[in-house]
């Protein structure tokens, strides 16, 4: 069966002599949900901007349905992968529905503007987030967590297959983080494959789908939550004492570090 | 409910600017009313010649080339003001960011230097404003960085060794003569407009402002950033350039005949955004009204007010510099 996204040997390197990472393979399908995990300055944006398009990997390559990613048209990638940023600085105050409805550019055509159809899909995604309450409200004026939403409302109106979400929890509070990663659940339950990365790995085990894991000098693991995850993995990936615990009336493992 | 404010904005800006059309075709050391215009235009039209020559040459020889180049060089430089605005993420830009002015204040000093006429110095102006441009966007291009910060920083540089070489200019003018001559370039006046340069640079603006209008939703999407951008499949290097491209004909064309003119790319589509909003769509239609707007009602002020032409560049200074300041205040909340 023809894979949905294929990670095949990738590396990347800045200056050509130290890999940020290297030899990264796996494979992303329908309805999975794959979580990046590792330190700080470990390379999970920059193996995350790779899939998405962004910047082209050093060595390797990236297929999308089959396709060598680096040579399709960026509308036709983006017909098929949506990237959430992590943060968004807006530099003019646009309303909310214009900016979601900017998730039909691929599929507007170059000098055209988005009609009444593309409004509708729009406002489609609005509801699908229920902050069709937005809509009218300016992108400056809403909360961090609004805005999460709206980004993610926008990846939606694109109609992609792949969901690409930079840090989605990183400016939101507890309340909200796990508000979102229901959502990111949600929509895996729908149907779209969704690659994140989190620096919490607690995040990984509620979200129960896949982990890639990059180590400070480049190493590459991939494996189902289940079993990549335990105290050694998780201690040597952060270089600190973390255990993994089974809460039986939470009925799911939870990754605690010890007292201070 | 934003696109009726939208549609009641325009038709009212372009009813406006009809009036003021009007209005200044009217003003002026031969006064005519409103109505001797209309009789004079209609005689024109209909018979070829009007029953009152002196009229008939005040409107059409004087007047009227003035009143449409004000219109035109307001709009074109409102219009590449929004534009690069809306490129560099940056509501504090203005269209001189990438050297365009100061690239053809150097060419019009040349020009005046060499002794040549109205022509000549038109010519060298533009050139070197487009030579300026292409410089400040071949830096990224050496340095292998395209990101925007480097494109402005690009700017920065070009504008900053341009200016030397006009001081140098400045320095070995003539005092009396070639130095007047620069220092009155660079405040900026249409007191020499004719028909002739007008259709000079017709083409440069009906392209250039209907390639940017039809791209404007394009630019929001360009104010999001390169990331953002290129994510929703925007190809960002020829989406860039083109409207770069067209944002600096635009400036080249209108300061090559009018000579420097500040303020006004900077405040009107703070304006237009104050009246409609920052989508593009909208903001853009509406900074070219009120460009032209803005422009004719200054140079009418330039040339009625006292019995010597005003340069321009002091009154869009005094006029815009307030203005700003006010629509800072309005927008206080939502400026960070």
């Amino acid at each position: 069966m023809q894979k949905l996204l294929e990670v095949k040997n990738v590396s990347f390197t800045y200056d050509g002599k130290t890999d940020i990472f290297r030899d990264v393979s796996f494979s992303v399908n329908p309805g999975q949900i794959i979580c990046i995990l590792g330190p700080n300055g470990a390379g999970k944006t920059t193996l995350l901007n790779c899939i998405a398009n962004l910047v082209p990997p050093t060595t390797g390559e990236i297929l999308l349905e089959g396709k060598d990613m680096d040579r399709m048209a960026p509308q036709e990638v983006a017909k098929k992968i949506a990237f959430v940023p992590q943060f968004i600085v807006p530099s003019f105050a646009y309303e909310v529905l214009s900016y979601v409805v900017t998730g039909c550019a691929p599929r507007i055509g170059i000098l055209a503007k988005p009609k009444e159809e593309h409004y509708e899909i729009a406002r489609n995604s609005l509801a699908q987030m229920k902050i069709s309450h937005l809509a009218e409200k300016y992108y400056t004026e809403i909360s961090g967590g609004e805005r999460q939403l709206v980004s993610i409302a926008r990846a939606l109106a694109q109609r992609p297959r792949v969901i690409i979400m930079d840090e989605p929890t990183a400016h939101l509070d507890y309340g909200n983080q796990i508000k979102v990663l229901e959502i990111i659940k949600g929509l895996a339950a729908q149907g779209y494959a969704a690659v994140i990365t989190t620096h919490n790995p607690d995040q990984a085990l509620m979200l129960g789908g896949y982990i890639g894991a990059i180590s400070l000098d480049g190493q590459f693991s991939f494996g189902s939550s289940e079993e990549i995850i335990n105290d050694a993995f998780l201690s040597s990936l952060y270089g600190i004492e973390l255990h993994l615990r089974y809460i039986p009336d939470i009925g799911r493992k939870v990754c605690v570090a010890p007292l201070l | 409910m934003k696109n009726t404010v939208y549609k009641r904005t325009f038709v009212v800006l372009l009813l406006i600017l009809c009036l003021c059309a009007l209005a200044a075709l009217s003003i002026g050391r031969l006064s005519m009313n409103p109505l001797d215009v209309y009789r004079v235009i209609r005689e024109r039209l209909q018979y070829g010649a009007a029953s009152n020559e002196a009229m008939e040459v005040a409107l059409f020889k004087i007047r009227l080339p003035r009143v449409v180049a004000a219109m035109m060089i307001g709009a074109m430089l409102s219009l590449s003001g929004a534009v690069y605005q809306g490129v560099f993420k940056n509501p504090l830009v203005s269209p001189d960011i990438l050297g365009v002015a100061s690239g053809a204040s150097v060419g019009a000093a040349g020009a005046i230097l060499l002794g040549l006429g109205l022509l000549g110095r038109q010519v060298l102006a533009f050139c070197s404003g487009i030579a300026a441009v292409v410089l400040t966007t071949a830096i990224p291009r050496l340095l292998r960085n395209h990101s925007n910060l480097i494109l402005v920083l690009s700017g920065i540089i070009v504008s900053g060794f341009l200016s030397s070489l006009l001081a140098i200019m400045k320095f070995v003018a003539e005092e009396q003569t070639e130095l007047a001559a620069i220092v009155f370039w660079q405040m900026g006046s249409f007191a020499e407009i004719n028909m002739t340069e007008i259709i000079a640079i017709s083409p440069a603006f009906i392209a250039g402002t209907a390639i940017l209008i039809s791209l404007s939703w394009r630019i929001n999407i360009l104010s999001f950033g390169e990331a953002e951008a290129k994510s929703l499949g925007m190809d960002i290097g020829k989406m860039r350039g083109i409207v770069i491209a067209c944002a600096s004909l635009l400036t080249a064309s209108a300061v090559c005949i009018s000579g420097t003119i500040g303020w006004i790319g900077l405040v009107i589509p703070h304006l237009a955004r104050l009246l409609v909003g920052s989508d593009h769509v909208r903001m853009m239609p509406i900074t070219v009204l009120a460009g032209a707007l803005f422009m004719l009602i200054i140079d009418t002020i330039a040339r009625a007010l006292l019995t010597v032409e005003i340069p321009l560049s002091i009154l869009t200074g005094l006029l815009g510099a307030p203005c700003y300041a006010w629509l800072l205040y309005k927008q206080r909340t939502s400026v960070s």
